[in-house]
């Protein structure tokens, strides 16, 4: 076997009951599924029993990193997979920041942490032990980011470390709460903060310094200019100077961004909270995950003059990306970039997830609006636009002082099965869209993307292409076809572990190219095979768990408010998840 | 002669890539190799400090060698016998910019030759290459 496997091949078990770390050779994983959701779903499948509740000890966070992480440009990701506390089916998140390295040059390919602790602790990782903390004094902190500073200030290894960590939200078991690296990055889905606050584990920091030698340098630096030199090319120029912001303007024109709780896709504040006009008027600096030359991130900065006293200001920084601008900018009414600004800052203070947040304010408001509920379940007068009162409420869902927010920790799809208004409670299988209403494809992507998440196959792309062309829709075979084999290709760079920003540059000639020079033996061919059986695993576990992709809710709306492609069709999309259901559960017996 | 300056760390998004570019120089990939450093500058919304040796001309980590195993480069800073070094790290204590890195694996120093190939691999032209008399 290709020593790069053994090297990566060390995966790191935690046991937060019994306070144990141990470490485990898993070549025989690492060997036969490359890393990242390759190997982790297989961890998964050994470690979370079926039934297993998703807040109980059986759960358990995998951190999985692959055989490019450190090694390439945009190799940056790190893929965790655990139950998700927001739909209890097995979920998968990724996160950036210095994460994947930290593991990386920890000297683990995996992390694993089972059980749950007794009293709140943060545990920290480095290339030779596990040591458990006493998190009592950072349990219950208002701010995430304070949380962050006083474990920056407290351990060793600035530069090369990953502080993970979650908020209030995660203490509190918001099923939607985010773990939070380095202060701005997220595993932002599905509710990997409340798995963490479930097991009483505040923070995860991993420091990690080591080198691995490389079989063969000249290979490995013909390749890493060649990508050096892609991944600073046009294809990931629009990341780098509006971030993903840059989407806003367009997908407006297009009539595609959900606005007002997707009762419209054309938002007239648009321009007012587009890439453009916050690079030009709050954009403070960009910053980089590990290993990646585009420098993404956007933080803006915000100066605020306290109301007490005239001349006193304070400056505030704030990350923003397209799909917060959607979920709290447009699909609120809110137009003003400032308050905008502040109420992202409130969520990520929180740590709770902005896109489910986004969504399920929206559906409240419009449940406000309609009688649905009144101003006694929502505490304050939930207006489009108003995002001071939409700042109490995030703050209300953490600290649930109401049976009503109580619900909406649960998400939309939670609250509304309670309250009402289902038709408009926009999720599938209880996940909240994410900002795009582009077409059927996105939409039917929503339905059977593991994740049902527009990453699972950028299927926003497909319509958005299919509108530039005005070419008329596949057969909903065809779109099954497309949508499923671009989630299998995307298993591959998951497993590398690729951020999807640089998919257009990993192809599969490149990531043939780049795991040679690493002295693996794999063809294109074999890698494109690996996807698709990596995507059978996947949608095959979360089958076992029960998941009844033909019983999948199309809430009403989605298929009221046109798209740039007209009309969603119902039956269209019942028959691409028919065509989905098949295959997986065909693919399922096959192997039983 | 020419040696390593951070021309703007204003401008660093914090990517590593010069770090990796380093360390690459032997053959490896990761950090422990590298003779530039960079962190936080006390949170990322603040920034980055990018450090690399400065090439001194009198430089304490010289001074501070009990071995000799370090000998003034010709346009400032130091060049490194590794077969005299001891690895008594006094030369990283010496540093107060805390330039000179720390190789755990060999135990010895590692020491920035100027050669300017992070500089190629830095995408935000933070660093540069300049010509010492």
């Amino acid at each position: 076997m290709v020593d790069w496997v053994k090297s990566l091949s060390r995966v790191l078990y935690i046991d937060l009951s019994r306070k144990l770390f141990w470490v485990e050779n898993r070549e025989d994983l690492f060997s036969k599924w490359l890393g990242g959701i390759g190997v982790a779903i297989q961890l998964y499948r050994e470690e979370v029993p079926k039934g297993a509740d998703p807040l109980g000890p059986e759960n358990t966070a995998i951190f999985a990193v692959g055989p490019l992480t450190g090694v390439y440009p945009m190799a940056s990701k790190v893929v965790a997979v655990f139950k998700s506390p927001l739909n209890g089916f097995v979920a998968e998140s990724h996160g950036g920041g210095r994460a994947a390295t930290a593991i990386r040059f920890a000297g683990y390919g995996a992390i694993v942490i089972k059980g749950a602790s007794d009293m709140p602790i943060y545990v920290v990782v480095d290339e030779e032990k596990v040591r458990f903390r006493d998190a009592g004094a950072l349990w219950g902190m208002r701010s995430s980011e304070t949380v962050g500073r006083v474990l920056r200030e407290a351990l060793p290894g600035a530069g090369y470390r990953t502080i993970m960590r979650i908020g209030r939200a995660g203490e509190r078991l918001v099923r939607y709460a985010t773990l939070t690296a380095e202060t701005y990055r997220h595993f932002g889905r599905m509710g990997l903060g409340a798995v963490f606050g479930s097991k009483k584990l505040k923070a995860l920091v991993v420091i990690g310094k080591k080198g691995f030698k490389l079989p063969d340098i000249k290979a490995y630096r013909e390749v890493y200019r060649e990508l050096y030199e892609l991944t600073r090319g046009p294809s990931t120029r629009k990341y780098h100077d509006l971030g993903t912001a840059a989407n806003v303007v367009p997908l407006d024109k297009l009539g595609a961004l959900p606005t007002r709780n997707f009762s419209s896709g054309r938002f007239e504040g648009a321009r007012e909270i587009s890439g453009e006009k916050l690079a030009e008027e709050n954009l403070a600096r960009r910053l980089a995950c590990t290993a990646c030359p585009v420098a993404c991130i956007h933080l803006a900065a915000i100066r605020e003059e306290y109301e007490d006293e005239k001349y006193f200001y304070k400056t505030e920084f704030v990350p923003y990306d397209h799909e917060p601008i959607y979920s709290l900018g447009s699909n609120l009414g809110i137009s003003d970039r400032y308050g905008l600004l502040k109420l992202i800052k409130a969520v990520e203070d929180e740590g709770i997830d902005a896109i489910t947040t986004g969504v399920v304010l929206a559906w409240a408001t419009e449940a406000l609006e309609k009688g649905i509920i009144s101003i006694k379940e929502t505490l304050v007068e939930l207006r489009w636009g108003n995002w001071r009162n939409y700042i109490k409420a995030v703050n209300y869902i953490v600290l649930q002082p109401n049976e009503f927010y109580k619900s909406l920790g649960l998400g939309v799809e939670e609250a509304a099965s309670r309250y009402g208004g289902l038709e408009f409670a926009l999720a599938y299988n209880k996940v909240e869209p994410a900002g795009y209403h582009t077409g059927p494809l996105f939409h039917a992507s929503l339905a059977i993307g593991f994740r049902h998440s527009h990453l699972d196959s950028g299927a926003y792309s497909i319509d958005q292409n299919l509108v530039a062309s005005g070419a008329s829709l596949p057969s909903p075979e065809d779109a099954a076809k497309l949508i499923i084999g671009e989630e299998s290709w995307r298993q591959v760079l998951n497993s590398l572990v690729i951020c999807l920003f640089a998919r257009s540059v990993y192809t599969g000639k490149i990531v043939e190219k780049a795991l040679k020079a690493l002295g693996y033996d794999i063809d294109e061919l074999t890698l494109v095979n690996l996807g698709k059986r990596i995507y059978l695993e996947k949608h095959r576990t979360k089958a076992l768990e029960g998941f009844k992709p033909d019983q999948v809710r199309i809430p009403r709306r989605f298929l009221e408010t046109p798209t740039p492609l007209g009309q969603v069709s119902e039956e269209y999309l019942r028959k691409i998840i028919a065509y989905y259901s098949k295959l997986v559960s065909e693919s399922t017996e096959s192997t039983l | 002669m020419k040696r390593l300056v951070v021309v703007d760390s204003n401008r660093c998004v914090g990517c590593d890539l010069c770090v990796y570019a380093c360390t690459n120089r032997y053959g490896h990939i990761g950090i422990s190799k590298s003779a530039i450093h960079v962190r936080s500058a006390g949170g990322v919304e603040r920034g980055f400090v990018v450090i690399v040796c400065r090439a001194c001309k009198d430089p304490p980590c010289a001074r501070a060698c009990p071995v000799n195993a370090l000998t003034l480069r010709q346009g400032g800073g130091v060049v490194l016998n590794p077969s005299k070094c001891i690895g008594c790290g006094f030369c990283v204590n010496a540093c107060d910019i805390g330039a000179v890195m720390w190789d755990s694996e060999f135990m010895k120093p590692v020491i920035c030759t100027h050669c300017g190939y992070c500089v190629t691999f830095c995408p935000h032209n933070v660093l540069s290459l300049e010509e010492v008399g």
